[in-house]
Order: structure tokens, then C-alpha cells, then sequence
């Protein structure tokens, strides 16, 4: 098994498992210190597609939102693959006036890049959350 | 002796069995050996192990508990270590005991313990619960000791939040039973890992060694040694940080052509060939 092992390490066809042990630790950690539990992510990942969509038709299967962590900070980390621009967003009855100078910048943005089809612009949000001093509740 | 100045310092790591007792009882030894008046406090009472590890197991009368209810004085409670007089041991509690200390209660016995050392060691129970919080109650600095692998090193993670929130600082990092083999073939968590995972100030780096084991047995730190194994040197080389000096560390993956390295070395220089 050790050899099977080290022959699939040699071929590349396995990754070291300290490489494997770090990446997981790093996720597992960025979700223990921000003391967020999976069903709020989850609710906060809808939330985000669902403000990014009122502005740009976004790949919901392959958009991301998760954790990570560096430095004990841990960065909410969005990526988000555009397919294309929604028309003009004065079109959209949602569009308050408070709203429109960015959802502007960000469609300009986007129409001026003339996207290649196969590989679509991604955005990355990274939103920095100060290390909740892990304060569990004192509970008994 | 400067009283107020003693420096009180957990030794902690979340997980059990990943080295706080040996640590605690080696790093003892070492900074009495280096000359500095130490009380090393058995903060777990429940599953105290301090005393086998010093091999003091059959010499304890009272403990922290005695002194508080004024049943005996510090003095005799505290254990003097029988090769190393400036080392005392302290026990919490006994197995009898059904409750923590409370941290008021620690800090008190900490306060008395403090004013005759220059340096306490908590050994810390394993978990964060109630144990672990009234030990770090009663501590000004931490070492946080771990191993490199998931659960010691998640566990660390945890304790290190709940320090920072207790205000302990500094927070130092020993890092025990690396392989060198296994992390130069990438599967182990290597040095750079675990203090950029942690984010700590690295005070030591242990070597998996066999001897360990060993000087459990018998009750004799490997500290305590004249010709010190490599888990010994890094005890003491621990404990001189701890002081300020200025020590190397060692460098996990050159620590095996180290070994061969010496021992050409001394053939090349008995042999006076080559």
C-alpha cells in the first residue's frame, strides 16, 4: 500500500497529504473562528447572488461564496462568474436611486470588457471579518 | 529575589497527549537547572500526572486545595524536587475532589505560590472547559503546545481564541513530535505550517524521540541528563528562551544529514583520513 502510495505521489496523480491536511485545515478553521454555522452561510451566499443578479446575469452552479482565513483574519471570499450584463438598470422597477451610481459603474464596467464566451469575468468580493475572539457563550 | 516579577505561564494545548505534562515537567527541570527558583502547578487534579512525569508521585501530602482551607501551609504542600531543589511541585487537587478550583481560588494560590519563584507553570487540563478557563484565569503568558497534525493543531486554534479574549499575552508556540522524515516527504505538517495556520511566535520545535518515553518510566525528565537526548535539548533550549537568550532552532529537515554529517565528522577526525 505504502508503495502504491508513493508510486501515485510520483506520478503526480495524488497530492502530498500535508498539502491536503493545510487545505483543510484552513477551512475548517476559517468556519471555527468566524463562529458562523453552515445554514447562515448558506442563507448569506443566497443573499449575496441575489443583490449581484439584480445587476448581472451570474452563473448561480459555479458562483461561490465561502471562508478563509490568513493571519488569523478570516475573509469572506465571493466568486462569482458573469455571464453577461442585465439591460439598463433604470429598465428594472427595483432600482432605487440610492443604488444606481454603482450598479452603473459596474454594468460600464462590464460592456467595456467585450467578455470571451468561454471563460467569463468573474468578480471576487472579498469582504474582511475581524477575527471573532472566539467568546463562546459561558454556558454551563 | 524580585517577588512581583514572577512570570506565571499556562502551558496548554486543547487536545490531550500531545506533550503539556512532559513539557510542563522538562521545561521545569530545565529553568531550575539554569539557576531559576520554579513552581510548577498541577492545574488538573482529576487526571494529575505532573507527579509521575517528576517521579514525586509517592512524596505528595497536601495540595493547592489544603492550603486555601488553611489545613497546612504552602510550604508543605509544595513537593521539593529531590535532584533539582529549586523546583517545587504543587498539585491542585486530589482524585477525590469533585470540583474545579475556582478561578478566584487560583488566582489566590497562584498569588502565594508567585511571591517565592521566579517562575510558575501551569499544566493545564486538557478541553476548554471550566478547568482550562480558572487555570488561564490565574496565567499572564501562555505557551500553546501542539503537534502537527489536524485535530492537536484545530484543537490549539480554538485555545488560542479563547486566550486572546482572556487577554493572555504573550502566547508562544512549541511545536512537538515532528518527524523529519515525513515532513521532507510532504506528509506531515511542516514548522512554517502550523505557526502561519496558528499566526504564533514559534518558542520551540521537538523532535519525535523514543527517550521520551523512556524518561516517563522512570520519573526523570530528560532535562535532568548531563548528556542531553535531542528532545532534552529542546527542553532546555525552550527554557533558555524563555529567559531571553538567543538559541537557534534546529532545522527539522537537515536534522537526519545532521546526525551523518557527525558521524564522518568523527571518523574523518579519529581516523585522520580523507
Amino acid at each position: 500500500m505504502a508503495l502504491f502510495d508513493f508510486l501515485q505521489h510520483l506520478l503526480g496523480l495524488q497530492k502530498p497529504s500535508a498539502t491536503t491536511a493545510r487545505e483543510r485545515l484552513q477551512l475548517v478553521l476559517a468556519h471555527d473562528r468566524s463562529d458562523l454555522n453552515p445554514e447562515l452561510l448558506e442563507r448569506m451566499r443566497r443573499e449575496i447572488l441575489e443583490v449581484v443578479q439584480k445587476y448581472v446575469e451570474i452563473d448561480i452552479e459555479s458562483g461561490d461564496v465561502s471562508l478563509a482565513t490568513d493571519d488569523r483574519v478570516t475573509t469572506l471570499v465571493a466568486n462569482l462568474p458573469i455571464r453577461r450584463a442585465r439591460p439598463l438598470p433604470n429598465n428594472s422597477p427595483e432600482t432605487s436611486s440610492k443604488s444606481k451610481p454603482s450598479g452603473q459603474e459596474l454594468l460600464a464596467l462590464v460592456e467595456n470588457q467585450e467578455m470571451p464566451q468561454p471563460s467569463p469575468t468573474q468578480i471576487a468580493e472579498v469582504l474582511e471579518v475581524e477575527d471573532a475572539a472566539i467568546e463562546p457563550n459561558s454556558s454551563p | 529575589m524580585t517577588a512581583t516579577s514572577a512570570r506565571v505561564i499556562l502551558i496548554c494545548s486543547g487536545k490531550g497527549g500531545v506533550g503539556k505534562t512532559t513539557l510542563t515537567a522538562n521545561l521545569g527541570i530545565a529553568l531550575a537547572r539554569l539557576g531559576e527558583s520554579t513552581v510548577v502547578l498541577d492545574a488538573d487534579f482529576g487526571l494529575r500526572n505532573l507527579d509521575l512525569l517528576l517521579g514525586l508521585e509517592n512524596r505528595i501530602v497536601y495540595n493547592a486545595q489544603d492550603v486555601l482551607e488553611a489545613t497546612c501551609r504552602l510550604e508543605q504542600a509544595l513537593v521539593k524536587h529531590k535532584q533539582e531543589p529549586n523546583l517545587s511541585l504543587l498539585p491542585a487537587g486530589n482524585a477525590r475532589m469533585l470540583d474545579w478550583l475556582t478561578s478566584d481560588d487560583m488566582k489566590k494560590i497562584v498569588g502565594m505560590v508567585a511571591e517565592r519563584a521566579n517562575f510558575v507553570l501551569i499544566d493545564c487540563p486538557a478541553g476548554i472547559e471550566t478547568g482550562f478557563r480558572n487555570a488561564a484565569a490565574a496565567a499572564k503568558e501562555a505557551i500553546v503546545i501542539t503537534t502537527p497534525e489536524m485535530a492537536a493543531v484545530r484543537d490549539a486554534d480554538r485555545v488560542i481564541g479563547l486566550l486572546h479574549s482572556q487577554e493572555v499575552a504573550p502566547i508562544q508556540m512549541v511545536l512537538n513530535r515532528v518527524r523529519p522524515k515525513m515532513v521532507a516527504n510532504q506528509e506531515m505538517l511542516g514548522v512554517s505550517d502550523v505557526t502561519d495556520i496558528l499566526a504564533l511566535p514559534l518558542l520551540g520545535l521537538v523532535l519525535e524521540d523514543e527517550q521520551v518515553i523512556t524518561s516517563t518510566n522512570r520519573g526523570e525528565p530528560l532535562t535532568l541528563q548531563g548528556t542531553l537526548s535531542p528532545a532534552g535539548r529542546a527542553y532546555m533550549n525552550v527554557a533558555r528562551r524563555l529567559r531571553g537568550e538567543e538559541v537557534a532552532l534546529i532545522d527539522p529537515t537537515r536534522e537526519r544529514q545532521g546526525l551523518r554529517a557527525r558521524l564522518m565528522g568523527k571518523i574523518r577526525r579519529t581516523t585522520g583520513l580523507f
